[in-house]
């Protein structure tokens, strides 16, 4: 299930220079993602983290996701 | 809109802070809200929370009305400022009393008072009889 968080967010941020994704629990519906991106650049956090959601709109709206933490940053 | 989709919107634009969360600050159901409750009071905030439980038409008019699909949702002012990750990286870099002194001036330090208001009258299916 990771890789499949892992493909979905590499294609929507395809510039990126890290994207991690980590499975919390072991149990595949707990997750941690980290995007570095520099498209994140001047947007706020609400806004960095709600382009993460919209790429994993479809793992979350079909329940794969039970818990996301998400951390986002532009490119240093 | 709906009558709840009303009353979730004048919760946030009548609350100066408010969390919508899974429980109350009292019995806090969630590690994630908690992680949001708990970031509002190391600066000492007082807030208010809604508890999506007792009905999940909450979660889904709230989600339509913030664009953000996960609980906790916390706003400031009527501006949807985080869920818990983004609460707790505000609260630790100190940009969290920032945007609350920018949103409400000195108001959210009265004593850092916390209570659960209803926007429906159900109640929690889950919640244990005391």
């Amino acid at each position: 299930m990771s890789e499949r968080l892992q493909t979905l967010l590499q294609g929507a941020f395809p510039d990126a220079r890290d994207v991690e994704v980590v499975d919390r629990t072991g149990g595949g519906d707990h997750f941690h993602v980290t995007v570095v991106s520099p498209r994140f650049a001047g947007l706020s956090l609400v806004d960095q983290h709600r382009l993460v959601y919209d790429a994993l709109a479809e793992p979350l709206a079909d329940g794969t996701i039970h818990e996301l933490r998400i951390t986002t940053r532009g490119d240093a | 809109m709906s009558d709840l989709s009303n009353r979730i919107q004048e919760t946030i634009e009548t609350e100066p802070v408010v969390a919508f969360i899974k429980g109350t600050h009292e019995q806090c159901m969630c590690g994630n809200s908690e992680r949001a409750l708990q970031s509002l009071r190391s600066v000492g905030a007082s807030f208010t929370a809604v508890d999506v439980l007792p009905d999940p038409a909450i979660r889904q008019e709230l989600s339509a009305l913030s664009s953000w699909p996960t609980i906790p949702q916390v706003f400031v002012g009527g501006e949807l400022i985080g869920g818990a990750d983004i609460v707790q990286e505000l609260a630790v870099t100190g940009q969290l009393e920032a945007k609350l002194n920018e949103k409400l001036g000195d108001s959210w330090r009265n004593g850092g008072e916390e209570r659960t208001v209803a926007v429906t009258d159900r109640q929690d299916p889950f919640r244990l009889a005391r």
